[in-house]
């Protein structure tokens, strides 16, 4: 691979400035750095290690809200109580993320800033055309193997799917993104392709993240993370749903629906639709079924994964349905 | 101990002899602590390390190779197509050895990702920055990137698969019920966790190689050819190996890169293949297709079987993937036509994946018999039952042992079919419907040669002495449990060394066929050994059984003793101390008289031409298996989760249990990702498989693997084996898929012709 630095930013302002030198590279803990450059996706000059910076990896949850530290680990997040109480469904996202042994090593800011997996972006050797990698020079994934490519906010210039789990849960709950001083809500986090599927956040140079806040809520607190997919561990999701849920005192009246949907778009998926079709009705299987479908309102398929538009509502219907004890 | 002395019981044997019992293996505590030392993993000093660098095309041919920017990067040596190598080329498996020169980076790019250049540097980081400055200029051909892009009539007909018995097309034409349908299975893997390579070393003009290998000799004999000198001048050592299942049997052409590099530099070279380059640089399990048209009376009797097939290969090379291999094996029809074809497209060439031929097959013929059973209304169970063959149609000989009915009706028994209810989706838990679905499966057994030296020490210890490999199924184990029983000294008193070709002879630890070969020359070498020392210790004249009026001694538990109580008994070690020796070394082959030739042992050791095929002698032997599986599909996801799965095996005697029920676990977690998960998928555009790795190309985790329950329902089979076992490393394997595909139409109604059974079919 090619050769690099390696440095240790002794303070955060030191890993800030880093981020203003082109070429240079944040080492959290290191999941997709390393795979990336192996692969030969990124070649970093210059790896500034941000791991030993203090006070970066605090876990604090309560029924007011959360707040995770950068640096924390997917696995300490994953197992803490207060996250468990409070928020389910980020606990569920965590846990049911990569493998353990990378879930010990990746941080929760590492985790926002991972990449796509799709196989083109992946290969630059084999594949050179990739607007992400390569701006203007075409998308390779048109016309190959699309199975796990996006169906939702994709562009001419890229199809590829935000293959994370806990960014979706971030987006349902409205969770906050914490650069330092500026906070950038998590939907917005996440750009999405159109013309510059290169640029996917809109971090800009000298700045890092520092934390990740989740207000609390109802519907966080009945919340879950349901992961759909062909292998029951180590894989990407085929389709999945973070859902918060909110009843009236009837105990069948929507008050607050949160849904959002991973692995079927180019980023962390709300469906405002589904929660505006469902909020104050009541929670009924038809009802449910029926709203669900406005999930993938505007999906196109591309090929192999056209299966992702018929398979995405179904998901979000089994989430909400199962949070009302209906599934 | 002898044949006859074997206990005629399941399985297992007994009588406080070793063989039979369910000892761990030898190298599990080696490799779970980190100190088993595997051939690639070993350091030298001044080595120098090398990346093969990858043609982006898929087919056409390489133009220019520009090394100027990879010398500048740190390169110390790049070998390109332009370089004449002086090699030779090789002996191939069946004994014959093409003319001319071996250019393993030829011109001409049959696949993606075939080699184009080797860059030697001071380190693997190096090299691979050095390898990504190899600028390489090509003229592209068109790709034919996989069987599913080729037309059905595509290829030529493989005649030596051509089968046939009775009027199949007539009795189809006349039969009452008929079923036709396709079945594909697409490219699997191997997916071993240490991925290929080798380490190469000159000393003058003696060549060591320390290569993961399922058969050092043949890869000894393999180097010789390519660089022209004696096989006695080259070592090929493989002490442990990280999952062979069937690619590490034979050399591939880019292996010969290394030693040419590491002459050419005058140091030890490394290289280990990247995880994407598992995918490309050896052939995995072939795509195939198949339509099978099963001809049967209303009450499910087989009429006709008609199977026409096809698999791909390469453009260079051929490896038939048979999808008939266990087709006419299965029933019995009285009428029978099978014929396949093999498609050329851009691929390396297809390589043999544990259960080559007979998985692939066993999903077409008992997916079609499922369907045969619901066509007529008849238990699945109960079909295969009503069908079962009473000898074998295909060579009219009778079975060795076929102990299948048992299988199915023990497994059937063990997992509780006789509650199943025969309609499609009428078992549910929730959102979860529940399917029960059998298949069966077999695998040939394949006799061959093998030699072995039984070492006694001083201090009355075994050792037992092979090139034999241990590719994780239990050869260090099973050799010493041999050892022990034969010679008469308790098992912890064995030792074995394995795994280098300076080592006696032994064919290619595949087939399903080591431990029966191996166990048979330990056998013999150890038993030679103790009748040697019984020998010298009723004649030499300082041994304190000289003199005694005995015609043999009894060895047992270490220790010589005579007939009569009152006369001395000593261990091994005493003996050998009072009659002066320090040991004594026996070295014994089970090659026939005729084969003792230097070229016929040659022959034996490394080539597959002394093998013997499942109908060679009286009888067809075979290993069997029935597989039940228990699948949860979600109603709405369309996912598959194997929850229960029992299987019953024929496989003869088994010589450690412990280790067998492990092989045959192995081979059904390998099924339940062939069945589920595993398909390289191909970009039609350039053949590149776009899941080359681990994280994109899927084989079951332990979450993905239910409670396995086995049985064993065979009896010691003589024929097969000296001590009675038959093979058991590949037939676990067989049947799983088309089991667990019949078990999701049973849940869902929802027939899968085409694996892997992924969510998108299902919903």
């Amino acid at each position: 691979m090619k050769p690099f630095t390696y440095s240790r930013a002794a303070s955060l302002d030191e890993s800030r400035t880093a981020t203003t030198v082109a070429g240079a590279a944040l080492l959290a803990g290191g999941t997709s750095l390393l795979d990336l450059a192996k692969c030969g996706v990124t070649e970093p000059e210059q790896v500034v290690d941000i791991t030993r910076l203090d006070g970066l990896d605090t876990i604090q949850a309560s029924s007011e809200g959360a707040r995770f530290g950068a640096l924390a680990r997917m696995s300490r997040v994953a197992a803490h109580a207060d996250v468990l109480a409070n928020f389910p469904a980020v606990a569920q996202s965590l846990s049911l993320a990569a493998s353990a042994q990378l879930r010990n090593m990746a941080t929760l800011g590492g985790n926002l800033m991972q990449r796509t997996r799709c196989g083109y972006f992946r290969d630059p050797r084999a594949f050179p055309n990739c607007n992400k990698r390569n701006p203007g020079s075409g998308c390779a994934a048109l016309g190959g193997v699309t199975r796990n490519h996006a169906v939702l906010g994709t562009s001419e210039a890229c199809i590829a799917s935000y293959p994370g789990d806990l960014a979706t849960v971030l987006v349902a709950f409205d969770a906050v993104v914490h650069l330092g001083e500026r906070a950038v809500p998590a939907d917005d986090f996440f750009l999405l392709p159109g013309d510059t599927p290169d640029v996917e956040h809109p971090i800009q140079p000298g700045e890092v993240i520092t934390a990740i806040s989740i207000p609390g809520s109802a519907a966080a607190k009945r919340s879950t993370y349901l992961k759909v997919r062909d292998r029951q561990s180590y894989e990407f999701a085929a389709a999945s749903a973070a859902v918060g849920l909110e009843l009236e005192a009837d105990g069948r009246t929507i008050r607050d629906l949160r849904v959002a949907l991973g692995g079927v778009a180019s980023k962390p998926w709300r469906s405002r639709a589904v929660e505006a079709e469902l909020i104050g009705k009541s929670l009924t299987e038809e009802a449910v079924c029926a709203a669900s479908w406005r999930a993938v309102d505007g999906a196109v398929p591309h090929g192999d994964n056209a299966y992702k538009i018929e398979l995405a509502p179904r998901v979000v219907a089994r989430a909400i349905l199962s949070l009302g004890g209906l599934a | 101990m002898t044949p006859l002395d074997m206990p005629m019981k399941h399985g297992d044997a007994g009588d406080g002899a070793s063989i039979g019992q369910r000892l761990s293996r030898h190298d599990g505590k080696l490799k779970i602590t980190g100190s088993a030392d595997y051939a690639l993993e070993r350091q030298f000093e001044h080595a120098a390390y090398a990346v093969l660098v990858p043609a982006t095309i898929g087919a056409g041919r390489v133009v220019s190779v520009d090394t100027a920017a990879a010398l500048a990067a740190g390169a110390i040596l790049v070998l390109t197509p332009e370089d004449d190598l002086g090699l030779a080329q090789a002996t191939t498996f069946t004994g014959q050895r093409p003319e001319g020169a071996f250019l393993p980076l030829p011109h001409e790019i049959r696949f993606d990702g075939q080699s184009v250049a080797l860059v030697v540097a001071e380190s693997l980081e190096a090299a691979t920055e050095a390898a990504r400055r190899i600028k390489v200029t090509y003229e592209a051909a068109p790709v034919t990137a996989s069987l599913v892009q080729t037309p059905e009539d595509a290829g030529t007909v493989g005649e030596q698969f051509n089968v046939a018995w009775g009027d199949a097309q007539a009795a189809y034409a006349d039969a009452p019920v008929k079923i036709e349908a396709d079945y594909h299975t697409p490219r699997e893997y191997h997916a071993a966790m240490e991925p290929h390579g080798l380490i190469a070393k000159w000393d003058g003009d003696r060549l060591t190689v320390w290569q993961p290998s399922q058969w050092v000799h043949a890869m000894a004999r393999n180097y010789s050819d390519w660089f022209g000198i004696p096989m006695e001048d080259v070592r090929v050592v493989s002490p442990y190996v990280g999952g062979g299942f069937g690619s590490k049997g034979f050399n591939y052409g880019w292996e010969a890169l290394v030693p040419a590099a590491a002459r050419r530099l005058g140091r030890p070279v490394k290289l280990a293949l990247s995880r994407p380059q598992n995918f490309n640089l050896y052939g995995g399990r072939a795509s195939t297709r198949q339509t099978l048209k099963l001809g049967a009376t209303k009450d499910g009797m087989l009429q006709s079987i008609l199977l026409t097939g096809a698999s791909e290969t390469s453009t260079y090379g051929v490896w038939p993937e048979q999808v008939g291999a266990a087709t006419p094996l299965m029933y019995g029809t009285p009428n029978y036509r099978g014929q396949q074809r093999i498609v050329q497209v851009n691929t390396v060439t297809p390589g043999a994946l544990r259960g080559p031929g007979k998985a692939p097959s066993a999903f077409g013929i008992e997916s079609a018999m499922d369907e045969l059973a619901y066509a007529v209304g008849v238990d699945p169970l109960e079909i295969r039952l009503r069908n079962q063959p009473d000898h074998d149609r295909m060579s009219n000989k009778p079975w060795s042992t076929r102990r299948l009915r048992e299988a199915l009706t023990e497994g059937a028994a063990a997992f509780g079919w006789d509650k199943r209810p025969m309609a499609p989706r009428s078992m549910r838990d929730g959102h979860q419907l529940i399917g029960w679905g059998v298949a069966t499966g077999t695998f040939p057994v394949i006799r061959n040669y093998g030699e072995a030296e039984i070492r006694v020490t001083a201090e009355g210890r075994v050792e037992v002495v092979s090139g034999a490999t241990d590719i994780g199924q239990g050869t260090y184990t099973v050799l010493a449990q041999t050892a022990a029983d034969a010679f008469g000294v308790p098992v912890d008193e064995v030792s074995v060394r394995l795994g280098d070709s300076s080592l006696p002879g032994s064919p290619v630890a595949g087939g399903s066929k080591l431990a029966g070969v191996m166990t048979g020359a330990v056998h013999k070498a150890a038993t030679a050994a103790r009748e040697e020392l019984i020998g010298l210790a009723l004649t030499h004249p300082d041994s304190p059984f000289h003199g005694i009026e005995a015609n043999t001694l009894e060895l047992k538990g270490g220790r010589l003793t005579p007939p009569r109580a009152d006369a001395p008994n000593v261990t091994v070690a005493e003996l050998l101390r009072a009659i002066g020796r320090d040991g004594l070394t026996v070295r014994r082959d089970t090659l026939p008289e005729d084969m003792q030739s230097p070229e016929e042992r040659k022959r034996a050791w490394t080539t597959m031409t002394t093998a013997q095929g499942p109908t060679v002698g009286d009888y067809s032997q075979h290993s069997w298996c029935a597989h039940f599986a228990e699948v949860r599909v979600d109603e709405d996801f369309g996912t598959v989760r194997v929850s229960r799965i029992v299987s019953a095996f024929d496989c003869g005697l088994l010589y450690n249990p412990k280790l067998v029920e492990s092989q045959w676990q192995g081979g059904i977690i390998m099924g339940i990702g062939m069945a589920l998960f595993e398909e390289g998928l191909v970009d039609a555009r350039n053949g590149r498989v776009v899941n080359n790795n681990l994280g994109d190309y899927l084989v079951p985790t332990n979450a993905d693997v239910p409670e396995i329950q086995v049985i064993s329902v065979g009896i010691p089979d003589t024929n097969a084996s000296l001590l009675g076992g038959k093979g058991v490393g590949e037939v676990g394997i067989v049947g799983v898929a088309p089991a667990i595909a019949n078990a999701v139409f049973h849940a869902t109604g929802k027939r899968v012709r085409d694996l892997p059974i992924t969510l998108e079919k299902l919903i």
